[in-house]
């Protein structure tokens, strides 16, 4: 009888560990609304839609940071998400065996290294370079496009966005490489039994099949784009405007945070600043939710259309 | 049909793109860290860890407080996030597969992508707003609530590893549930979950964003946690984007430190589950 009651009370107090996972996610959503109340209050929709951000005189608008935010995660995708493909193609399809560990270390330790560092390393290396090499160059075949004009300073929207793909590019290529490993091999022996190439395999057998999951893996890393603080920080310029030209100063949803609440001026600016947390929360959440059931989906079997 | 040869050729054309695509993810890692160890290793002597941050132009100094803040708030996280965390992911594992496990499976999955700056300004409410100062203590609620979800999931999947038939041999001996995954599950597990905790701290270690309003930062030494307090990686923010070349080498400086303790502890967690690993299949 003993038994039963000790099996009882573990697994309720298992019940309980897991229900706490469940109650620190609403404490989060209640305590952000709580400290953000303030700003909402004097019009919640306008903040967002407004470019000007004057803490002194009272004006909040957030739009000169969601387009930062916006422009430095595109970047860093559309820079990002190719590399990581290929880089996961390259070594669960194509390269050889032996390449596959060390290349996962150096990804992993990729992965471990501190924002910070990344900003430190950014500011430092990346920054420079750009001024003095990548922009000069992109300037003088593509200066006609919009978006490389204005002087090349180095700190600015590019900047941010390369960094974000430096720092995005592990999740990416690391989820990539899980939902290949999903794909049945006989996809795979299937093509190559029809006098399929290698690439060819990949394209029309392997792509298909993974394509919701590679999705999902971009959105997870566009997740992490859109958080990430303190490398975008210390690159992006930290200016309150918005410009067409990636050489251009900008500021982000983080990095202002991260810049003015320690200082903020009166509740309505804490207010206004954790409004812009909120906003932030909420994205990640519906990308993150999203990323999540695309990467189920392949997991579970065949995905609709892989024909 | 296109010629063989044309297809060959494509073929290995992209092969030869996805092969430069790894060096393309390479390459930054590869100059990050030479950096990080060439300029860092410059100022790194026995004081920069011992002492307290001087004045611009002062010579000396170093990190030795912030050392000591990154320990106690990172220690204090630990206090509060690891049985969570451990717990959630045991939960996780055990009995993680009716419909409440799966809420929570990916409540954790999602929250574990929330920005680290949005976990700030909650710690901010709960701790800063009552208390009416920054404080070791925000810093470390922060802290901890960003290690509770990831480590949930990777103590779940850990704890996955150990093998069924275990678990199914001590319920035929007739030893209750509660026992056998108190005595034989997790025991077998130990190794993982040291492991899952480890990595946590790791992660800890190098957050900074939750820091900056949380802890803030302190220019002298501290140990009382409701006081604010240095960290390393508030400190080498500070020092980077001064506009001091002397403290732009402090910030390198202490960027290795750091990168020494973040390394360390993933490498001591891959060390303790390759060796439970490879224990747990005698």
């Amino acid at each position: 009888m003993g038994a039963y009651v000790g099996d009882r009370l573990w697994s309720s107090v298992l019940g309980l560990l897991g229900g706490i996972v469940l109650l620190v996610v609403g404490l989060v959503v209640l305590e952000l609304v709580k400290v953000s109340r303030p700003a909402l209050a004097a019009g919640a929709v306008r903040f967002l839609l407004q470019q000007d951000w004057d803490p002194v005189s009272g004006s909040f608008g957030a739009l000169s940071f969601i387009y930062g935010t916006l422009v430095t995660s595109a970047v860093a995708i559309a820079v990002a998400v190719p590399v990581s493909v290929g880089l996961a193609l390259f070594l669960s399809e194509m390269g050889p065996p032996m390449l596959k560990p060390v290349v996962s270390f150096a990804i992993e330790t990729l992965a471990a290294i501190p924002s910070v560092v990344y900003g430190l390393w950014g500011l430092f290396v990346l920054v420079p370079w750009l001024r003095e090499t990548v922009e000069p160059a992109l300037q003088r075949f593509f200066g006609w496009l919009p978006l490389f004009q204005g002087p090349p300073i180095g700190l600015g929207y590019l900047a941010g966005g390369l960094i974000l793909a430096v720092m995005i590019l592990p999740t990416i290529s690391s989820v990539t490489n899980e939902v290949l490993k999903t794909v049945p091999g006989s996809l795979r022996e299937g093509a190559f039994a029809l006098g399929a190439t290698r690439w060819e395999a990949i394209r029309m057998a392997v792509l298909p099949y993974a394509r919701p999951g590679i999705l999902g893996a971009a959105l997870l890393g566009l997740g992490r784009a859109l958080g990430e603080t303190m490398a975008v920080t210390m690159v992006i310029g930290n200016s309150p405007e918005i410009h067409a030209s990636l050489f251009a100063a900008g500021y982000s949803l983080p990095a202002v945070i991260a810049n003015e609440f320690a200082e903020a001026t009166g509740a309505v600016h804490v207010g206004a600043l954790a409004g812009l947390a909120l906003v932030l929360f909420g994205i990640s959440l519906l990308l993150n939710a999203l990323a999540r059931v695309l990467v189920q989906l392949v997991a579970r079997g065949p995905a609709k259309g892989s024909a | 049909m296109r010629s063989s040869v044309f297809r060959r050729i494509v073929n290995t054309s992209v092969t030869l793109l996805c092969a430069a695509m790894v060096l393309a993810a390479v390459i930054p890692l590869g100059s990050l860290l030479w950096l990080v160890v060439s300029k860092g290793a410059r100022g790194l002597t026995a004081s920069f860890f011992t002492s307290l941050p001087t004045p611009v132009g002062e010579p000396g100094g170093g990190v030795g407080n912030a050392i000591v803040g990154t320990a106690i708030m990172v220690g204090l996280a630990c206090v509060i996030g690891l049985p969570l965390g451990i717990g959630a992911g045991v939960f996780l594992a055990e009995q993680g597969d009716g419909a409440f496990g799966r809420a929570v499976r990916f409540t954790a999955e999602v929250f574990s992508g929330i920005p680290s700056i949005v976990i700030g300004i909650v710690a901010y409410g709960i701790v800063v707003i009552p208390m009416h100062h920054f404080s070791a203590l925000a810093g470390a609620l922060a802290l901890a609530l960003l290690m509770v979800p990831t480590l949930a999931r990777t103590t779940e999947e850990l704890v996955r590893l150990v093998p069924g038939s275990l678990r199914e041999a001590s319920l035929a001996l007739g030893i209750t549930k509660w026992k056998t995954s108190l005595r034989i599950v997790l025991r077998t597990a130990a190794g993982g979950i040291l492991t899952a905790a480890l990595l946590a701290v790791a992660r800890a270690a190098g957050e900074t964003a939750p820091l900056l309003f949380t802890s803030l930062n302190n220019q002298y030494w501290n140990v009382r946690p409701d006081q604010p307090t240095a960290s390393l990686t508030v400190q080498i923010f500070n020092y980077a984007i001064s506009p001091y070349e002397d403290w732009h080498q402090k910030a390198w400086s202490a960027a290795l430190v750091l990168l020494l303790l973040v390394g360390g502890l993933n490498l001591a967690a891959r060390y303790v589950l390759q060796r439970s690993a490879a224990g747990g299949k005698r």
